[in-house]
């Protein structure tokens, strides 16, 4: 189970890379980067905290704290994927009221140049 | 019976083979009724065909899908002042000649809509075999929710009037609507009515919707029936329904 800790460990840092590349390169929003950012030191922490991890262990009911750290981690993420589901539909709602009223605009646009050009 | 507030709407995706055939006949059945293609941002040339063919087009800049399309044209519809819409598929499977008496009994019965439906003497549902059990499924599903039975909640020949109009430009569902706007319409206490039409085969082209989309479809569109109720059943209770 030491060995699955050090893996976590090792996960939490990749993680914590990437998103730091990530928004260096801005492929993603400082906004958007909070959650994972947040995720990914939690993940190094408690993975290296072995007297907490216990504790929770403890609350929890868990023998392992490897487990509960798993555990731990299947919520958070969870939480990411719903936040961010929820940024997605939102954002495709906006994308699709946009789409609707560039097409109406152009559209008033030109029938009042081809009403313009038939008076002239 | 045609003046200049009804408007025709037809959605297309790629119907360059039966979209300018379709107008045309339009034009030729009832010169005065306005036109309006929606082109859900086509790849090949349907907004061609359709502007060589007489009829004006709302040209969407990305590609939204059937209920996106469809809502755009009914929000143009509803700032431009019309207080009748029809629609009609661009593949050429509904007669506009049926288009008259589609219009005829939403103006009679005072309902807030009006679905052509497949006569039975024009052969009732001929359709591939996973849509037909799911129409099915469906028009049991329905019965109950609504009160009443439907023919084919799927049909995409439909005449609306303003109050219908001003309810979808503002709120429509976006990927399969037809039978989601049933619901709509039940849970606002608008009144719907059928009429039999002649349903022709396509005159180009293949259906979106294949054996595996089928599967989608349905789940999407339980889902669709159930958020709306609970969404309306939601608001009834707060008291804004």
């Amino acid at each position: 189970m030491a060995l699955l800790l050090d893996i976590l460990t090792g996960l939490g840092i990749l993680l914590l890379v990437i998103v730091l590349r990530s928004l260096r390169r801005d492929h993603i929003r400082v906004e958007h980067s909070v959650s994972w950012l947040a995720a990914a030191v939690a993940l190094i922490a408690l993975s290296r905290s072995g007297p907490l991890l216990e504790r929770l262990s403890g609350y929890i009911g868990l023998k392992e704290p490897a487990i509960t750290l798993l555990f731990l981690i299947l919520i958070v993420f969870l939480g990411v994927f719903y936040r961010f589901s929820r940024a997605i539909s939102e954002l495709k709602d906006m994308n699709i009221t946009l789409t609707q009223r560039v097409a109406i605009l152009e559209y008033k646009l030109q029938r009042q140049n081809e009403e313009q050009q038939a008076k002239h | 019976m045609i003046d200049s507030r009804t408007l025709l709407i037809i959605p297309a995706f790629n119907e360059e083979g039966a979209i300018g055939r379709v107008v045309r006949e339009v034009k030729e059945a009832y010169p005065d009724l306005h036109v309006l293609v929606t082109d859900d941002c086509s790849e090949d040339a349907t907004v061609d065909q359709a502007i060589i063919a007489g009829a004006r087009v709302l040209q969407l800049p990305c590609h939204l899908g059937l209920g996106g399309c469809v809502q755009a044209g009914y929000k143009l519809a509803f700032e431009e002042g019309y207080d009748t819409v029809i629609r009609i598929d661009g593949d050429g499977q509904h007669d506009p000649k049926d288009i008259a008496r589609l219009l005829e009994k939403l103006r009679s019965t005072g309902c807030e809509m009006v679905i052509g439906v497949r006569a039975k003497e024009s052969g009732g549902l001929q359709t591939h075999p996973i849509r037909k059990v799911g129409i099915h499924f469906f028009r049991m599903l329905l019965r109950p929710i609504l009160g009443r039975p439907v023919t084919d909640p799927t049909s995409g020949f439909v005449a609306v009037n303003a109050r219908a109009l001003s309810v979808f430009s503002s709120s429509f569902p976006l990927e399969y609507p037809e039978i989601e706007t049933l619901v709509v319409l039940q849970r606002r206490k608008f009144r719907f009515e059928e009429v039999p039409c002649r349903m022709r085969k396509r005159m180009a082209g293949r259906s979106s919707i294949t054996a595996m989309k089928s599967v989608y479809y349905v789940i999407h569109v339980l889902l669709g029936v159930f958020v709306n109720i609970l969404r309306f059943d939601g608001r009834a209770r707060k008291g804004q329904g």
